[in-house]
């Protein structure tokens, strides 16, 4: 039998077309064999998908045809106009509305962003540096070696050509034996610097040490004329000073030295970095490495910046604690001497003005040769 | 039936029982009653009147077919459950088409779609849509022999005049050969 024949004869037996005797014989075949039995189920199934199919078919066509009466237009107006435009609006677009807002308010951050009016973005990025040049503070410590090594070479001639030098900020003097502190970027870059007090004399200096994570660096004096500073009038505080504690700077922002007061405003400086204080004091460009006393004179910070964008704005100064640690590195690290800061100050029941007498010489000018 | 009545909806047992019975009539007056809910639903879901058009007809597609399986429950009113099929179908599309923006503006009270319904539903679509695909390749005169006979029940005799065929055992072989290819082409997808 073919397929074509058992096809045909499966047709027969579904649709009831064979007779009680034929019906009967073909039950038996089915029955005995599996594959004819497949066959007529295969067969009853796909002609029942084949009729689903037509059915689904007209009822779709009712379906589209009962559709096609209707006014959809008019239904749409009826309650598409009920709520207001500015709702439909919102209703229909508001995902791209959103999207479109939040790219508009990210436009306008990144605007204040890059016009540096968003203040709260990147406090450090507002603070400038005092110093005159500012520059890196990046492998701080091999550059400082190769100054030392060419300012070795000078320290034969000790007289000092001044017009060679920048002032480039201030430095005070943290030992009789001429340790100078500074911040380390008045002399990034640098490949000379001299000192000079307000009496007028003059040293060739080399760095020391470096110190980036606190922009502190160690100068010593090398020049042969040099023999001693005497005693420091200051003293270094080791531990935290007070908040509202009158404060006062001597640096050197012009040729000549300058005096200015104020407070400790807080114990962090910008961004709650607690490298440093917050001063409400005058600082400009060249007070940087300025020695922060309290009333007592005692050493409290080094101012090393200020807000930007305000000129009376607050200056910062990195704590004393940091010069404390910066000088334990140095003799860690370095073959140079330890040197120990003085704790005690002298000036404690001085006038100021007496104060600032005692202390002008350990004070100086550092300026750069580039 | 004057337009205005045809238009009223009609109650939940007389759509079942017309569902039941293959009227015509109440199936448009179902598909009147509840088509500007569902159009509103999906106007105000970032869709077209189209999209309305086919999620609706695929909804009325689900409550017929789970009507005539006989076990439609007419737990809540046959208004919510439409609404609630079409809210469904129309998030799965708005996922699909990468349009959800994850809210749904809501226009009614739905409930929780039974998802074998959905499922039942989605299997009869495949099979609906390979039929339609095998049908459609198969070409001329077999999709014609095949529709007349196996789906509008026409007799072998009315097929055979159509397409002068001289004899209807030529008629017959030719219908059996066109249902191998057509069940060739069904099974091959």
């Amino acid at each position: 039998m073919s397929d074509i024949e058992l096809l045909s004869v499966i047709e027969r037996y579904l649709n009831g077309e064979m007779s009680a005797d034929e019906r009967a014989r073909f039950e038996m075949l089915r029955h005995d064999n599996p594959t004819v039995d497949s066959r007529v189920i295969e067969h009853q199934q796909f002609t029942e998908r084949l009729k689903q199919y037509g059915e689904r078919v007209e009822f779709e066509g009712m379906l589209n045809a009962i559709h096609n009466e209707i006014d959809v237009q008019a239904l749409k107006d009826e309650f598409v106009h009920h709520p207001s435009p500015i709702v439909r609006i919102w209703r229909n677009h508001h995902s791209k509305i959103s999207l479109a807002a939040s790219v508009a308010i990210f436009a306008a951050l990144s605007t204040l962003f890059f016009a540096g009016l968003l203040k709260t973005q990147n406090q450090q990025s507002e603070v400038v540096a005092l110093s005159s040049k500012v520059n890196r503070v990046e492998s701080a410590n091999a550059k400082l070696k190769i100054q030392t090594d060419k300012l070795i070479t000078i320290v034969g001639a000790s007289k000092i050509d001044q017009s060679k030098y920048t002032p480039s900020g201030t430095g005070f003097a943290i030992s009789s034996d001429g340790y100078i502190v500074t911040a380390l970027h008045v002399i990034n870059g640098a490949d000379s610097v001299t000192i000079q007090n307000s009496n007028g004399d003059a040293y060739h200096v080399k760095a020391v040490y470096a110190d980036p994570g606190s922009d502190i660096a160690v100068l010593k004096i090398v020049d042969p004329s040099f023999k001693s500073l005497g005693a420091l009038p200051y003293g270094f505080k080791k531990s935290k000073a007070d908040l509202g504690e009158d404060v006062f700077t001597v640096g050197y922002p012009l040729d000549d030295m300058v005096y200015d007061k104020g407070y400790l405003s807080s114990f962090t400086g910008s961004n709650g970095d607690s490298l440093r204080y917050r001063v409400a004091i005058k600082a400009s460009f060249g007070n940087s490495g300025s020695p922060l006393l309290d009333e007592r004179g005692n050493i409290i910070g080094i101012i090393n910046s200020k807000q930007a964008q305000a000129p009376d704005g607050p200056a910062f100064a990195v704590k004393s604690k940091y010069l404390y640690r910066a000088l334990a590195a140095m003799s860690a690290d370095t073959a140079n001497k330890k040197v120990s800061l003085a704790s005690k100050s002298v000036l404690a029941n001085m006038s100021r003005t007496q104060q600032i007498k005692r202390l002008q010489n350990y004070i100086f000018n550092v300026k750069v040769n580039n | 039936m004057s337009k205005h009545i045809s238009i009223s909806a009609p109650t939940d047992n007389e759509a079942i029982l017309g569902i039941l019975n293959n009227s015509e009539s109440m199936l448009k007056r179902i598909y009147i009653a509840y088509f500007p809910m569902v159009l509103q639903l999906v106007i105000s879901n970032n869709g077209s009147d189209d999209d309305a058009k086919d999620i609706y007809q695929e909804a009325i597609i689900v409550l017929y077919n789970k009507v005539k399986a006989g076990n439609f429950e007419l737990s809540s009113k046959l208004k919510t459950y439409i609404y609630s099929v079409c809210r469904r179908l129309w998030l799965k599309r708005l996922s699909q088409m990468s349009r959800y923006g994850g809210d749904i503006h809501d226009i009614q009270e739905y409930l929780p779609v039974n998802e074998d319904d959905l499922l039942s539903h989605e299997e009869k679509d495949i099979q609906f849509n390979k039929m339609e695909g095998a049908l459609s390749v198969l070409g001329e005169p077999c999709k014609t022999i095949i529709e007349d006979f196996y789906i509008h029940n026409r007799s072998m005799q009315e097929i055979c005049e159509k397409f002068g065929y001289t004899n209807a055992d030529n008629a017959k072989t030719q219908k059996y050969k066109c249902l191998q290819r057509l069940k060739k082409l069904f099974f091959q997808q």
